[in-house]
């Protein structure tokens, strides 16, 4: 049936917790009312990435982009829109409030600057519908792989691609594959999608897997071909409900289809992909404690070597990938290593998803080519600081990843660019901080993030991160010396080298990158006893108590 | 062997492929320091004492897992090397009760020692206590979780060795600790109290109930007449104690010195272990000539019997009806021996030295009192009696080596073997075979069921039938074997199963460390004490002989049955609140 507008109503977990199902409800029960129901249909979408301006609600075929729509508006969306064919004005995306209203989302400045590959179909299918997903040429590269490239051929056009991995190390996806493929094939070979999702502040992966699942499951399945494995794992987060509902009604429509399963498309390629829940830790991301998680263990990471494509989970060769990695490969399969290589740089090709939070006016899910610069996402796409105040810093990479100070925002943003300059590009999280925040407590927060998130297996990261806080504690109550200052330092270089995964060795790393690049604020706290931004609760008290009593014991 | 080439340190060396650095560097003179390696136990790698910089590695390694690569170039005393060990060290410090000197492993800690080896004087970091509770709970084992340092050794020990599975890391990061489900005391837990923990333990965080202070007492009390008696496997390993060799037979000299302390007599429980093998060998003739439940299995290991009735209720009818011989000791010492001297059972005192702490929960069990009164009132490890020894002054190098007191110190050959893994078996073969063939043992060695291999068998030819015997030692090991037993896919006449490896030589209360090696140097000690003795074959026990005549009657008699003899109870594995 053919219909003559489309209403895309987002529902990401974002915008349905400000009651977009209601909304599309709504729009349910209206549209018959004023006689629409066979003219026009409403299509539940995954995210569509302006979160900050939930719920958002596009009209098809012009694309009139309306954000922050309540219940109440949808009468006035269907009677003057729908019905009268007048766009109603007053729910355009207008920001700041001043600026002029932008009708069509391709214009507003948010998605202007964006390129979409991974987020392709985010926010314009129903990613409860596998018949859309193969409508917007979902399942295309699987066919053309079984059937016309060999696994090897599979392995050697996600080399050439150079594409790397998206969890935040940047390992070149291709190579990992090829490990796979040449390691002992006597038994089971296993696909893995990292979907434990656990950086403060990101979200990417759990935007695309409920936006577009089967782009996942369709890049697991090549995975599976190129290296040799039948058998996939999802890995995920027990709070991503929807991501998780959304998941298996795609494994299950890709199953009836015969696009997983027993040999799929006829091919006598099997391959099967089953979810497994995690509880909620960050070192699960790790992905050897995530194998550990998976086979039901206490989730702690294991010993490298061996690494996974020898001995991964069940002790057998695995394949571990980001959902954003995975999510790329069915269009580079399906357009090839060339097409890719002419996004992001020489480096790094390709786009990033970054969730953008923090104090950002476009709050929100976006996707850009490798190599931008954060001045770019700040003000171009981020719509720059609100409330009139000053950037300060940014946390790329999530907690585990360094700060970018003001000096730093036309560093472009890639692995090797970002490394260079003591940050990491990492998961995805970009938290931007305005002059408000004091460094300390910035850093403070970090530092309780890795207390609370240690597995405790190791000693450097068990003992650590518990004196690194203690230490961020003292300097917050305006208690620390110059010698915490020195024993942080020396404790940090320990913990970059000693621990046995890089949770631990990453720790002191936000900690020490907010110190280099705002030494003098840490100073303030240690030697002047004061917070510049007035958030610390350095009175003076508890220094004054300090010195009172060393002068009495005099 | 394959071979690879490595430089450490700057010395080239070829090493043999699939080393570990840590065993390169040891080649290359070099002992890189560890704290959670254990030389019977997987590598572990998460203390992080060992690591050295590896080139083209951005970070350290672990020596302990990192495996040797052709080519490697590997640094393991460079400042960031050595700052780093110290760091990790004093971060372990920062958390560790600094009380030494109250510590039951002063002067035996491998924290200690490594603090020192790296010259550790101060700890940057302000020293706090974790404050948790001291789970005094039982009779056997005490755990401070305050001490432990998490290098997880115990953890292996009870799951992987033992395959008890009690004791397992809980919560996270700093919160972290070593402890049982729900952190709930070790009484209310099917742990067998092995003490495999205590051996594996760097630090002083499980140890031993201590029963030093309760028979210094008795020994100073006039009204007491406090006599001792040894286990086999003691005389082969308290000279660890007292700085001699490991494997050192100190029989004599512990005599000595356990009189010098202040025993009224000096007994030895492998008096009670021949008698162990006269009740036991006949029990197994009875069941094999009288249809009785087959296959049965040993009583000695306090241990295993507590694994039994938490884990394998099914066997206990199995089960010889035995009381272990530190309990036949008490029972015999409180009755026939009091008879003897006249004194009331009340005012004996029986202390016994064991290898092990499960006795200190086995002597305490309802059911040890056939003498009107607990038979055995105290139970010290080695360790302890090690304790006391160096208390008392005593030098063991210039004690003379004496012999036990009559008539309860006599003993024979096939009582000392009870202490290795398989002792029990051949020592009850040399009886049995001699008791139903009527014919002297052609040869007294059965060597298939010694050594330290898990699970060994044997058959053995008596009058025609073909007795088909299993060892096992560990209770992983003997997890599997009863598991082939149920399964019908192994059959047996007579198992023996010893709770830890190694049998006694191996026990939760002997010194420490007790590591494979130290395991078979005990063992091949034991052999030695039975081949040095004149007789060998329990039966041929005079002192029992006479037990038999002026006392008990005959083995499986009525006074037996009454005094030697007990019986098990099926134990829940969990508890409800």
């Amino acid at each position: 049936m053919l219909y003559r507008a489309h209403v895309l109503v987002c529902n990401g977990t974002n915008c349905s917790l400000k009651a977009s199902p209601e909304i599309q409800k709504e729009f349910s029960r209206l549209l018959p009312e004023y006689g629409l129901d066979k003219e026009v249909k409403v299509v539940e979408t995954g995210c569509f990435g302006l979160c900050e301006y939930g719920p958002t609600v596009v009209v098809f075929p012009d694309g009139t982009f309306y954000s922050g729509v309540k219940v109440s508006d949808v009468r006035e969306i269907v009677s003057e829109h729908l019905y009268k064919g007048r766009v109603v004005k007053r729910l355009l995306y207008q920001v700041p409030p001043a600026a002029k209203p932008v009708q069509v989302y391709p214009e507003v400045d948010y998605f202007r600057h964006q390129v979409r590959v991974v987020l392709r179909n985010c926010g314009f299918i129903d990613p409860e519908s596998i018949e859309e997903y193969i409508a917007r040429g979902g399942y295309q590269a699987l066919g053309k792989a079984l059937t016309a490239m060999t696994p090897a051929q599979v392995v050697e056009e996600i080399k050439a691609s150079g594409l790397r991995g998206r969890g935040g190390a940047g390992f070149p996806t291709g190579l990992k594959w090829q490990f796979a493929a040449r390691a002992d094939g006597s038994g089971p070979k296993y696909v893995v999608c990292n979907a434990d999702e656990g950086e403060p502040g990101t979200f990417k992966d759990r935007l695309i897997l409920e936006g577009d699942p089967h782009a996942v499951l369709e890049g697991m399945a090549l995975a599976g071909y190129a290296v040799g494995a039948h058998q996939g794992y999802v890995y995920i987060r027990g709070e991503y409900v929807l991501s998780i509902e959304r998941l298996e009604r795609a494994i299950a429509q890709a199953r009836e289809m015969g696009l997983l399963g027993k040999n799929i498309l006829g091919s006598g390629f099997d391959f099967d992909v089953e979810i497994r829940l995690g509880a909620g830790a960050y070192v699960c991301g790790e992905e050897t404690a995530l194998f550990e998680s998976l086979e039901g263990g206490r989730g702690e990471p294991r010993i490298k070597p061996p690494y996974p494509t020898d001995a991964g989970l069940f002790g057998r060769p695995t394949v571990i990938n980001n959902v954003e990695t995975l999510a790329n490969v069915p269009v580079i399969i399906e357009r090839g290593a060339s097409w890719f290589r002419t996004l992001g740089t020489q480096k790094t090709p390709g786009t990033k998803v970054f969730t953008l939070t923090g104090d950002i006016v476009n709050a929100g899910l976006i996707e850009v080519p490798m190599g931008i610069t954060l001045r770019e996402i700040i003000y171009n796409i981020g719509g720059g600081i609100p409330n009139g105040r000053q950037f300060k810093l940014a946390q790329t990479g999530g907690t585990s990843g360094g700060v970018i100070p003001p000096e730093l925002l036309d560093v472009p943003m890639d692995y090797d660019s970002l490394a260079a300059h003591g940050s990491a590009l990492g998961s995805g999280a970009l938290l931007i901080i305005d002059d408000s925040h004091c460094i300390v407590d910035v850093a403070k927060s970090f530092s309780f993030f890795f207390l609370h998130e240690s597995c405790g297996k190791c000693t450097p990261c068990r003992e650590g991160t518990l004196q690194l806080h203690r230490i961020m504690e003292r300097i917050s109550r305006g208690e620390a010396t110059r010698t915490d200052l020195e024993n942080m330092k020396a404790l940090a270089q320990a913990m970059y080298v000693a621990p046995l995964c890089p949770l631990g060795q990453t720790a002191p790393l936000p900690l020490m990158s907010t110190f280099r690049w705002f030494e003098s604020e840490y100073l303030a706290h240690v030697v002047g006893k004061t917070c510049p931004a007035g958030v610390c609760p350095v009175d003076g008290t508890a220094a004054r108590a300090a010195a009172g009593c060393a002068a009495r014991e005099v | 062997m394959d071979l690879v080439n490595v430089t450490i340190d700057g010395q080239k060396l070829s090493v043999p492929k699939g080393f570990t650095i840590l065993e390169a560097a040891r080649l290359a003179g070099i002992d890189i320091p560890t704290l959670c390696h254990h030389p019977d136990q997987e590598v572990k790698a998460v203390c992080r004492v060992c690591v050295v910089e590896v080139e083209g590695s951005r970070t350290l390694q672990a020596a302990c897992a990192y495996p040797v690569a052709e080519g490697m170039v590997v640094r393991t005393n460079t400042p960031l090397v050595r700052q780093t060990r110290r760091m990790v060290v004093e971060l372990m410090l920062a958390r560790h009760p600094a009380d030494c000197p109250s510590c039951t492993r002063n002067l035996h800690c491998e924290l200690q020692t490594l603090a020192e080896r790296l010259g550790i004087r101060e700890v940057r970091f302000g020293r706090e206590e974790k404050g948790l509770p001291l789970d005094d709970s039982n009779p056997a084992i005490v755990r401070d979780p305050n001490r432990c340092i998490l290098c997880r050794r115990c953890v292996e020990a009870c799951h992987k060795v033992q395959g008890v599975g009690i004791l397992y890391p809980v919560h996270r990061g700093a919160d972290a600790i070593v402890a049982p489900a729900f952190e709930k005391p070790l009484a209310e837990l099917p742990c067998v109290y092995c003490g495999q923990c205590i051996n594996a333990c760097p630090v002083g965080a499980i140890y031993e109930v201590d029963h030093t202070e309760r028979v210094w007492k008795a020994i100073h009390d006039p009204s007491k007449h406090v006599l001792v008696q040894t286990a086999p496997a003691t005389r082969v390993s308290l000279g660890e104690e007292m700085g001699l060799g490991v494997g050192a037979i100190v029989t004599g000299k512990m005599v000595a010195a356990l009189r010098r302390l202040g025993f009224d007599r000096v007994f030895d429980t492998n008096f009670t272990a021949d008698l162990t093998i006269m009740e036991e060998g006949h029990e197994l003739i009875h069941r094999l000539t009288h249809g009785g439940v087959l296959p049965m299995l040993t009583s000695c290991s306090p241990g295993w019997i507590k694994f039994l009735e938490h884990y394998y209720p099914e066997f206990i009818p199995n089960v010889s009806t035995c009381k272990s011989p530190q309990q036949m000791f008490g029972a015999v010492a409180k009755t026939y021996y009091a008879e003897k001297m006249g004194w009331k059972p009340e005012d004996v005192y029986v202390v016994s030295i064991m290898p092990c702490t499960a006795k200190k929960f086995e002597a305490q069990r309802p059911e040890m009192d056939d003498s009107g009164v607990q038979d055995v009132d105290a139970v010290l490890t080695v360790r302890e009696l090690g304790r006391m020894i160096r208390e008392a002054g005593l030098d063991v190098t210039a004690l003379p080596e004496e012999d036990y007191d009559d008539p309860l110190g006599r003993s024979t050959g096939a009582a000392a073997i009870f202490g290795a893994t398989g002792g029990v078996m051949e020592a009850a073969l040399r009886t049995a075979y001699e008791v139903v063939t009527g014919k002297p043992l052609p040869k007294l060695d059965f060597e298939e069921v010694r050594g330290l291999q898990g699970i060994k068998e044997a058959t053995v030819a008596m009058d025609g039938t073909q007795v088909k015997v299993a060892v096992a030692h560990s209770l992983g090991h003997a997890r599997r074997l009863l598991e082939a037993v149920k399964s019908g896919q192994a059959q047996y006449h007579f198992i023996e199963i010893m709770c830890c490896p190694g049998g006694c030589i191996g026990g939760g209360g002997q010194p420490v460390p007790t590591t494979n090696e130290a395991r078979q140097r005990r063992i091949d000690a034991i052999y030695q004490v039975d081949r040095n003795l004149p007789l060998r074959k329990s039966h041929e026990n005079p002192a029992i002989q006479e037990l038999y005549r002026e006392f008990l009657g005959q083995p499986l008699g009525e006074k037996s049955h009454h005094l030697l003899h007990t019986h098990y109870t099926a134990r829940p594995r969990y508890r409800k609140a």
